[in-house]
């Protein structure tokens, strides 16, 4: 059977699959809590999945494991904190007391949580508008990875690709709500597991077992030092040189931006708000340790093994990342369109598209959530009908995924072929943004009595605001291309060429920099300011007891 | 080398790795039944009207 009508009609069967869980999705929503929290009453085989499935996109296995592929199996530490933090910390700290006090507070969204928690309607709001401005560059490098894989499989431009990929995924969370999203991210999370656990078998296979595959990845460190050693580069299976700039984009940027930031992102936040009680976040956790290390470690593990297929192979007889025209979006789909089976080719297809998908619909929920409930809603001051409620938000996820489209269509102009791991770092900047702003006030909200409402406002800006100044000034790679810094100062960057020890200041991560100076700032502000009355914190730490 | 790696430091995060997964299924092994329904106790907390008139 040709290739094309294989793919073809797997994607048309999994999308009829997937209309029919959406279309549950809309039967069930009712309510506005059916609509943003999916009834609280989801199962924990569909929470864990569709945290897991939201988690990870093809922003992790086509952006991330396309970064594997340039920097290498030091990615695995990016995996464990995704593990480690991303699921037994979060869940284990932060989920059951999120889902405890969202339930009590009757919070439907992230910001709302923060705002009732804080007394604050503008922190409910600033929230919102983070979400709101901020969300669609992480949407858009995720759609980014998705056009890329039809593109390349199915032989179709890329905006139409992208066209069609953004619609369909608005469609289904405009009608099904999180009930809608969070059935189809299940059986997408399903798809993705066993796609991968495949990939894996058979790349490790192909190259004569687990020991010899990493064997082969070691002996190319020469290629790797030839290219990229004056950054630092020491080969796929090491650590770039300590404070090299390799080591800093790595380590700061990569694994930190990305390890850290999960535990602030408020399209994972509201899934502890959707389930009855503990016991399916402690059930949630076994599910979701399994999944991720099946994702992020086969993805970045692959990734970086495909170095040894692109140089044995006569066609190519070089390393991944000029086989794929130093693109380092193409380099996972053109590896598996050049070395795994046709059919095998065909369902990681389906795959990509399903932790494509999982992904963006979660992101449109938040952002229409964001701007119908948290912006629309709050600013009004009053409590809209369930009908209007849900209109507002819907009229969010529409104008977001405009935006969103825009960006996923400029992006690519600017970025392909500079050696920019775009994707990835789109998605690294939108979760160090987040781990700054909202991870200090978040974790005080929940284990704090003694932050106020002006420690949390004030590291919440201080956090916002050192992140744009480092991206718009300091942190080279986003400074120069955002061209700011060029108009006003004639350099790329304010500390291009500045190093103090180890330090590279243009390759340090805004992360780096915000996220302490938040928690100072939330801390030191609370000691001199207002404490709230004995009555509201007793009311927020009442299910807590 | 270890495990066919260059060095140690990419060794010990494929190791941890596998871990920290395995402690993820322990965890929720040895959770599997504990803190059932707690949402039922919530709802008669569930405060709402005074604090919906607060904030």
């Amino acid at each position: 059977m040709d290739v094309s009508l294989l793919t073809l009609i797997l994607v048309i069967s999994y999308l009829i699959i997937l209309g029919l869980l959406a279309y549950q999705g809309y039967r069930g929503t009712k309510t506005a809590t059916d609509y943003l929290v999916a009834g609280r009453k989801i199962h924990p085989f569909v929470m864990a999945m569709s945290y897991g499935a939201t988690f990870i996109s093809t922003s992790a296995i086509v952006g991330f494991g396309g970064a594997a592929a340039m920097f290498g199996m030091g990615l695995l530490w990016l995996t464990f904190l995704n593990i480690f933090v991303g699921i037994l910390i979060a869940f284990v700290f932060l989920g059951s007391r999120t889902r405890a006090m969202g339930h009590h507070l009757n919070a439907h969204t992230f910001p709302e949580l923060l705002g009732k928690r804080y007394h604050s309607r503008f922190l409910q709001v600033f929230a919102g508008c983070v979400i709101i401005l901020f969300m669609p560059l992480y949407t858009s490098v995720v759609s980014m990875g998705a056009a890329k894989v039809i593109e390349v499989h199915l032989q179709t431009r890329y905006e139409v690709a992208l066209f069609f990929f953004v619609a369909i995924v608005a469609l289904y969370v405009t009608m099904g709500g999180l009930k809608g999203v969070m059935y189809t991210d299940a059986l997408q999370g399903g798809i993705m597991f066993v796609g991968m656990i495949i990939l894996l078998i058979l790349t490790y296979v192909k190259l004569g077992g687990f020991i010899d595959a990493h064997q082969q990845l070691t002996n190319l460190a020469p290629e790797a030092q030839k290219l990229f050693g004056g950054a630092g580069h020491r080969g796929w299976t090491a650590m770039p040189t300590f404070g090299s700039p390799f080591w800093w984009i790595l380590v700061s940027s990569i694994i930190m931006g990305v390890g850290i930031g999960v535990l602030a992102q408020p399209q994972l936040a509201v899934r502890y708000m959707t389930v009855r009680s503990r016991r399916e976040l402690n059930r949630a956790v076994l599910i979701g340790g399994i999944f991720i290390l099946a994702m992020t470690g086969i993805a970045f593990v692959v990734g970086a093994l495909s170095n040894v297929f692109f140089f044995d192979d006569p066609k190519y007889g070089k390393i991944a990342f000029l086989a794929a025209d130093k693109s380092i979006g193409n380099i996972i789909p053109l590896f598996i369109n050049e070395y795994m089976p046709t059919w095998l080719g065909s369902i990681i297809v389906v795959t990509l598209l399903a932790a494509a998908m999982s992904t963006v619909s979660s992101q449109f929920h938040a952002m229409g959530s964001a701007a119908g409930r948290d912006v629309y809603e709050a600013c009004s001051g009053t409590a809209a009908s369930n009908e209007r409620s849900i209109l507002a938000t819907r009229i969010g996820i529409i104008l977001t995924l405009l935006v969103s489209f825009a960006l996923a269509y400029i992006l690519p102009i600017y970025f392909e072929g500079t050696g920019t791991a775009i994707i990835a770092r789109g998605t690294a900047i939108f979760f160090g943004l987040c781990a700054a702003t909202f991870l200090p006030m978040y974790v005080g909200a929940l284990y704090s009595k003694g932050i106020t409402k002006a420690g949390a406002i004030s590291g919440g800006l201080v956090g916002f605001l050192v992140s744009a100044f480092w991206l718009l000034f300091i942190h080279q790679k986003e400074s120069e291309a955002l061209q700011i810094c060029n108009l006003l100062f004639d350099k790329p960057s304010l500390t291009a060429g500045i190093k103090h020890g180890f330090i590279i200041w243009s390759e340090v991560d805004p992360l780096f920099v915000a996220f302490p100076l938040a928690i100072v700032t939330t801390i030191v502000v609370s000691l001199f300011t207002k404490t709230f009355s004995k009555e509201h914190v007793d009311n927020c730490f009442a299910s807590l007891r | 080398m270890m495990l066919g790696m260059d060095d140690p430091w990419v060794a010990a995060a494929y190791i941890l790795c596998v871990l920290s997964s395995l402690a993820c299924v322990i965890y929720g092994a040895l959770n599997w039944n504990k803190d059932g329904d707690t949402l039922a106790a919530d709802d008669q907390t569930w405060d709402e009207d005074k604090f919906e008139e607060e904030f």
